[in-house]
């Protein structure tokens, strides 16, 4: 950003941005720059929705369950909130134990 | 007692209350580089016309043994003045006092000047340097802050709000700042979030410094909640009466006009600034100061979204407030926060009576599912409801490209712009002759041997045919084609007539813009 206060264009690290079959000289900005790909949603993964800490499982890998089971407690901003199953299958693997963190978005298990 | 020793009374009881949290508190605030908020207001004002309120005001906490401290002015100073012999309401929280904590009297102090602001229909500048809501005083902090909220609120669009950050501003605190017009910050002093670092740390298991997570430059370039950045506070000042001197006391009023002066054509000549190719950059800033009083601009959030330009200028002495694609930027686009940040400037200067110009070059809307996924079709169209309702002159230049979705949305005559005119080197069409030419001719192109040297010849075709002004111009969409040096000429001659223009609306309580 510095270099766009400069008002002497000639001299910058132009990038090339293609907006409709058209080629434009420009600069880019850092938001820009730091955009996130987007990547399609696993259904067979389940991540947190929330951070906050694991309070119970009720479920162990191979576990068979139904849709609407319950699977586990996430504790999150002082609320107790429990998270059903979405689907009917088997959890392949359960990333974290009774009393570990998660992140938003951290993979907690998967189904098979 | 006679009438001397009194007033040796109140001197006393003065010097004992200016002294704010006493030479060692004082002390600390300058080791980090920070004035106090007396010498930050008498730095704003002029000279000798700082008049004080309140300097007497006791806190009112009575738990948690408060009833035993005395805290100066309960940790706010707020007053009248003069900037530029402008009239302003001005009060600045004071860190040294109980860390700038917000009780229920320092609130009612504010709200007050806030209430007097707007009697007198008066700009209120607000100096945040605040620890946040005082503890000790629970609800009643709570309600201070709700009080100060629907003040902005009511004030907003009648009187100009200014919010300077010069210190920590945290958690409810941060949303009087972002219902006021203008916020300004300073670097490594303003800090500005709603749960604070230690709080993220905790519940995130995530580290961050303050100045990364809600410091002055974040506010700038990343958030857009700032609206002027400076490195120091003395350069802040300095804006601040910049800002004061092109808008006006209130929504009944026109912002002061000054002598007019031609620009300095010889550092910023309008016909040199242009490549006549529609995808070579250019700083279009130059464009503006080739155009306004003096090469005068002052640019509002320089930082944030710089694929639009907007800020104030004057023209023949009379204050207008630009909006401009950037060509230097993302070739100019329009996306989420470059929508956002016009749309709230343009209804900024409807409310106070600036005339708005428009300068055109863009080649339509950031292609991207990052964009699509947020908002991009909501934030766009804050920009044409904002346009589409502003009823202060509007005038649309249209230098280069103006394409598809993105010609509309730059106050087009469509929304109801009151003078549209274009250079010779405007484009304006539904897209891009590269594009167009690819889905008009597509069979042809697919059926030719040489599809190459078809697409090259049909391109050139349309853009012989469509890729100038007078498509447009002959069904009157734009009013005249005009060389780029008669541009100021232009602009003067459609403020000057617009100068009484008055448009009603139909009657309702109010819109519902995509917020």
């Amino acid at each position: 950003m510095e270099a766009i206060k400069n008002s002497n264009t000639k001299r910058m690290n132009y990038k090339s941005l293609l907006i409709e079959n058209i080629k434009y000289r420009t600069l880019l900005t850092e938001k820009y720059k730091q955009r996130k790909p987007y990547s399609r949603k696993d259904e067979k993964v389940m991540a947190a929705f929330i951070p906050g800490t694991i309070k119970e499982l009720f479920i162990q890998e191979k576990s068979k369950v139904k849709a609407g089971d319950r699977l586990l407690v996430l504790e999150a901003m002082k609320m107790e909130n429990t998270v059903v199953s979405p689907m009917d299958g088997v959890i392949k693997q359960i990333y974290f134990a009774v009393g570990e963190r998660v992140r938003k978005d951290q993979v907690i298990l998967e189904f098979e | 007692m006679g009438l001397k020793r009194k007033t040796a009374d109140l001197k006393k009881r003065m010097r004992e209350a200016v002294k704010g949290g006493g030479s060692q508190a004082i002390k600390k605030q300058k080791a980090i580089g920070k004035k106090t908020a007396r010498e930050r207001i008498l730095s704003i004002l002029d000279p000798k016309s700082f008049h004080e309120y309140d300097l007497f005001v006791e806190h009112s906490g009575r738990d948690f043994d408060m009833d035993k401290k005395f805290l100066p002015g309960d940790g706010v100073i707020t007053g009248t003045g003069t900037i530029y012999g402008h009239p302003v309401c001005i009060y600045a929280q004071d860190f040294t006092v109980a860390g700038g904590s917000l009780g229920w009297a320092h609130a009612k102090k504010i709200t007050k000047i806030m209430d007097h602001a707007m009697k007198l229909k008066i700009p209120i500048i607000g100096i945040n340097d605040s620890g946040g809501a005082r503890i000790q005083e629970g609800v009643n902090a709570l309600a201070g802050y709700g009080e100060i909220f629907y003040r902005n609120t009511q004030a907003s669009g009648v009187i100009p709000q200014i919010s300077v950050i010069l210190g920590p501003c945290a958690g409810g605190a941060v949303y009087s700042p972002a219902l006021t017009d203008f916020v300004f910050v300073v670097d490594q002093v303003s800090k500005m979030f709603i749960t604070g670092p230690e709080v993220i740390k905790t519940v995130l298991g995530e580290e961050i410094s303050m100045e990364e997570l809600g410091g002055a430059w974040v506010h700038s370039e990343t958030t857009g909640n700032a609206h002027f950045f400076a490195e120091s506070e003395e350069q802040c000042f300095g804006q601040i009466k910049e800002l004061i001197s092109f808008i006006p006391w209130n929504n009944d009023r026109k912002a002061e006009s000054f002598p007019k002066k031609p620009p300095k054509t010889r550092q910023y000549n309008i016909d040199e600034v242009i490549p006549a190719d529609p995808r070579l950059p250019y700083d279009v800033r130059n464009v503006i100061k080739s155009i306004g009083d003096d090469s005068e601009f002052l640019e509002v959030q320089e930082h944030f979204a710089a694929n639009i330009i907007i800020g104030f200028s004057r023209i023949a002495g009379q204050t207008v407030g630009f909006v401009a694609n950037q060509p230097l930027v993302l070739a100019g686009v329009l996306d989420v926060d470059s929508s956002d940040k016009a749309a709230r400037f343009i209804r900024y200067c409807d409310s106070f009576n600036i005339p708005l110009v428009t300068l055109v070059d863009l080649p339509g809307y950031l292609p991207g599912i990052d964009q699509e996924h947020a908002g991009v079709i909501r934030h766009g169209a804050k920009m044409l409801y904002a346009y589409s309702e502003a009823t202060v002159p509007k005038i649309t230049v249209i230098m280069r490209k103006a394409y598809g979705g993105g010609y509309i949305a730059m106050c087009s005559h469509h929304l109801r712009a009151d003078f549209v005119c274009a250079w010779p080197t405007a484009e304006i069409a539904v897209m891009g002759p590269e594009g167009a030419a690819n889905i008009i001719f597509r069979n042809e192109i697919k059926n030719a041997e040489n599809p190459d040297e078809i697409r090259k010849q049909k391109i050139k075709e349309y853009k012989d045919k469509f890729a100038n002004p007078y498509v447009a111009a002959a069904y009157g969409y734009i009013d005249a084609v005009i060389e780029p040096k008669e541009t100021r000429n232009f602009l003067i001659h459609a403020l000057e007539i617009s100068s009484d223009k008055k448009q009603i609306g139909p009657a309702k309580k109010h819109g519902i813009p995509p917020f």
